[in-house]
């Protein structure tokens, strides 16, 4: 009987060139190197050849008074700001026009995305019509028209349209009354909040209660009673304490209320409706892709219709709607840059434009700019996530 | 597989860096000469300053001191290539080599002096800020103007100007802000703000491009000191005496009387200061690298400083504009050139 040549291997460690996982790691580790050292390259060349040119570098200029006018602004700002005040009053113009522009490019986006499904023959045409249009021209040349054609054919603040003698449309804008609030509101506002809390809380104490015992109340319908009643009664109760500063002519243009700048408008409705175009097509892929079988499923169990969508359907076509309805929030807010094409301040328009070239300090003012979008875009993926791991399929 | 690709990565930073270094501070002149034309940033469109003609052809003061750099640089005022640039995109091109001369009504602050890495080669149009208003509005001063809207073009020194006057005087405004001076100009036609305010020739040039220039005036008050000039890259000294004296070589023949007509006969002058000019006497463009007959071209081909006014501004031009601060220091203006000698 011969032994079988094979032994137990050696326990000699094999040097660490050999060894996969090491030699992974090390490769890693001179990649890493290697990416950090060409970024300290770029870094350094870029300061000494800033500096051989005489080019001043540095954030100091933030501190400096900035000196100029912007046209709106959210903040408090004057000539005498400074430039890093600048920054905040571009950036908030920027976030201000993403967030209204996504509310309403959603809410445009769902009505043409359930319009376009209509057994209606018109309102499905239609519907089709404006996705078609609205997708298919490019967004620039939309704000131009929104601009140019529409709101620069408005007649001058002394023939302006008004509604009521308190809105005011022209060329310089639309200029609504804004609301004054004197002591006692405070109070209308706190009831208010606690309304909101309430219903909140009746909502979850009915579901509690529909587990428990299968009954359900009206909850829809009783906490926006709650919430609308409740801050009216205590606003009477307080004696009216909200008046209306209306919009009066003087001089040049209107002043008092408040005033929405034609770019803003011209921008606003720009970015929603290109975007809602998109919206649109997204719904209704959502739609279409909860098969037929969970409708009929659902009205097999004696759902109503209004259960069915809004138990069945919705929650099963959002999980297709959310991933690409955020790639449109995302465009919708770096497409807000093209604001400077018309002169809404926001802040391309005014940091990485104005600010840029009174100081001329290039590389600092884009760094910031870039760094923000991506900060906000990474934000909005970052919610859409959550959000999107939320609504997805439960396995169970 | 990608273990491969690092020796690549790594040179080829290597040569990027290397690259990045060398890139900048190569003398203007030797690429200007290697190249066979000067590259020179213009505005997009000011009439009497830098706009194409009908033929498509840039013309204009600032033109002008492109024209006269490529005269005394290469010989033939017509060797270059214009650049249009907005007021935001002018100093960055400048600075990453874009262009050789930035000639587009650039006012010389100490900002942009001191901090830009540039250099201003002189002055060829000292003008101040003013204010153009619709003549409906009935307003006969700057001071009327309490909560106007105005259109500005941005990153320019007038949108500081009108905020600091403004606030002295204590008035309000709303600041509407366009990329480019046609789109200020659309704007205040229709209606979207009360005023126009830029530098005063810039105004004028305006003015003409409105459907009815008789429908707006240019108000009385001049609110700034605005020098306006052609500018160059810091640190390559030889370019900037190139670019600085050719635009004195201008003012220097006007002084004497010499111009583009008379240049061929006053070659052969007595006068000393003329034979230094134009070169028959000692050669004062070697030191720039220059042939010794560069302001004789510069004269001959572009004109002298006078005649270039005339010609793009002047009352001669559409524009109309008097000599003013611009004439002469020996008829009450302050332009001076430092003698050739």
């Amino acid at each position: 009987m011969t032994q079988p040549a094979s032994r137990p291997p050696a326990t000699v460690k094999p040097p660490f060139w050999r060894d996969p996982a090491k030699r992974a790691l090390i490769f890693q580790l001179l990649m890493l190197a290697g990416v950090f050292g060409v970024l300290a390259i770029i870094v350094s060349n870029t300061l000494t050849n800033l500096e051989s040119r005489g080019i001043t570098t540095g954030f100091a200029f933030l501190d400096n008074t900035a000196g100029f006018g912007i046209l709106q602004s959210l903040i408090d700002y004057s000539e005498q700001s400074t430039y890093g005040d600048t920054f905040i009053v571009g950036l908030l113009n920027t976030l201000l026009i993403s967030a209204l522009g996504v509310i309403a490019a959603t809410v445009i986006g769902f009505v043409m995305g359930v319009a376009r499904l209509s057994p209606n023959w018109l309102i499905s045409r239609l519907a089709a019509v404006y996705i078609e249009v609205f997708r298919n021209i490019p967004l620039l040349l939309q704000i131009f028209f929104w601009y140019f054609a529409v709101l620069r054919t408005l007649p001058s603040p002394r023939g302006s349209l008004s509604l009521g003698e308190a809105f005011f449309l022209n060329v310089r804008g639309l200029f609504v009354p804004a609301p004054i609030t004197s002591s006692g509101f405070s109070v209308v506002i706190a009831v208010f909040v606690l309304a909101v809390v309430a219903s909140g809380i009746f909502s979850y104490w009915n579901r509690q209660r529909q587990a428990r015992t299968g009954q359900r109340l009206p909850a829809g319908w009783i906490s926006l009673g709650l919430i609308i009643v409740a801050p009216l009664l205590a606003y009477f109760a307080m004696g009216m304490p909200l008046s209306w500063e209306l919009p009066e002519l003087k001089g040049f243009n209107f002043r008092g209320g408040i005033t929405v700048v034609p770019e803003f408008l011209a921008l606003w409705v720009a970015l929603s409706v290109y975007t809602a175009a998109f919206i649109a097509e997204i719904v209704r892929s959502g739609i279409e892709a909860v098969p037929h079988g969970q409708t009929e499923a659902s009205r097999a169990l004696s759902l109503s219709g209004g259960m069915t969508l809004r138990l069945v359907v919705v929650p099963q076509a959002l999980r297709v709607i959310i991933p690409p309805l955020t790639s449109q929030y995302l465009n919708l807010i770096k497409n807000s840059s093209l604001a400077t094409a018309i002169g809404y301040p926001d802040l391309v328009s005014v940091f990485a434009g104005t600010t840029l070239n009174q100081t001329g300090q290039a590389i600092e003012v884009i760094a910031m700019t870039m760094l923000v979008y991506l900060t906000i875009s990474l934000l909005v993926s970052m919610f859409m996530n959550w959000f999107n791991a939320r609504m997805a399929l439960v396995e169970r | 597989m990608h273990n491969n690709k690092k020796p690549l990565l790594i040179a080829s930073a290597a040569v990027l860096a290397a690259s990045m270094a060398t890139g900048a501070s190569a003398a203007t002149l030797d690429s200007v000469k290697e190249k066979g034309f000067v590259q020179c940033g213009v505005s997009t469109g000011l009439p009497g300053f830098s706009a194409p003609d009908d033929a498509g052809n840039w013309q204009g003061l600032d033109v002008d001191v492109c024209r006269g750099v490529a005269a005394a640089v290469l010989g033939d005022a017509s060797k270059v290539r214009y650049v249009p640039l907005t007021a935001k995109e002018r100093f960055t091109a400048l600075q990453s080599g874009e262009i050789d001369v930035l000639s587009r009504n650039t006012t010389w602050t100490a900002t942009r002096d001191t901090s830009l890495g540039l250099n201003f080669a002189g002055v060829n149009y000292y003008d101040g800020q003013g204010f153009m208003v619709s003549k409906d509005l009935g307003v006969a001063s700057a001071k009327e103007l309490d909560g106007a809207a105005v259109c500005i073009q941005s990153g320019t020194t007038t949108e500081l100007n009108l905020a600091d006057y403004f606030r002295l005087n204590d008035m309000s405004f709303e600041p509407v802000v366009f990329d480019t001076s046609d789109q200020t100009v659309k704007g205040f036609e229709a209606g979207r703000c009360d005023v126009l305010t830029s530098d005063q020739s810039q105004l004028y040039a305006l003015r003409i491009k409105l459907s009815d220039p008789a429908s707006a005036m240019v108000l009385p008050e001049v609110i700034s000191k605005e020098p306006l000039g052609p500018v160059v890259r810091q640190g390559d000294d030889q370019w900037f005496n190139i670019v600085k004296w050719t635009l004195f070589a201008q003012i220097n023949a006007e002084e004497m009387g010499l111009s583009s007509d008379n240049i061929e006969e006053k070659k052969s002058d007595t006068n000393p200061n003329v034979a230094r000019l134009v070169g028959a006497d000692g050669n004062y463009g070697e030191a720039m690298g220059l042939p010794a007959d560069w302001a004789y071209q510069v004269i001959k081909q572009v004109g002298n400083y006078g005649q270039m006014f005339e010609r793009n501004v002047g009352t001669g031009s559409a524009l109309g504009i008097e000599r003013g601060l611009n004439a002469l220091w020996t008829d009450g203006g302050v332009q001076y050139a430092p003698p050739v000698r």
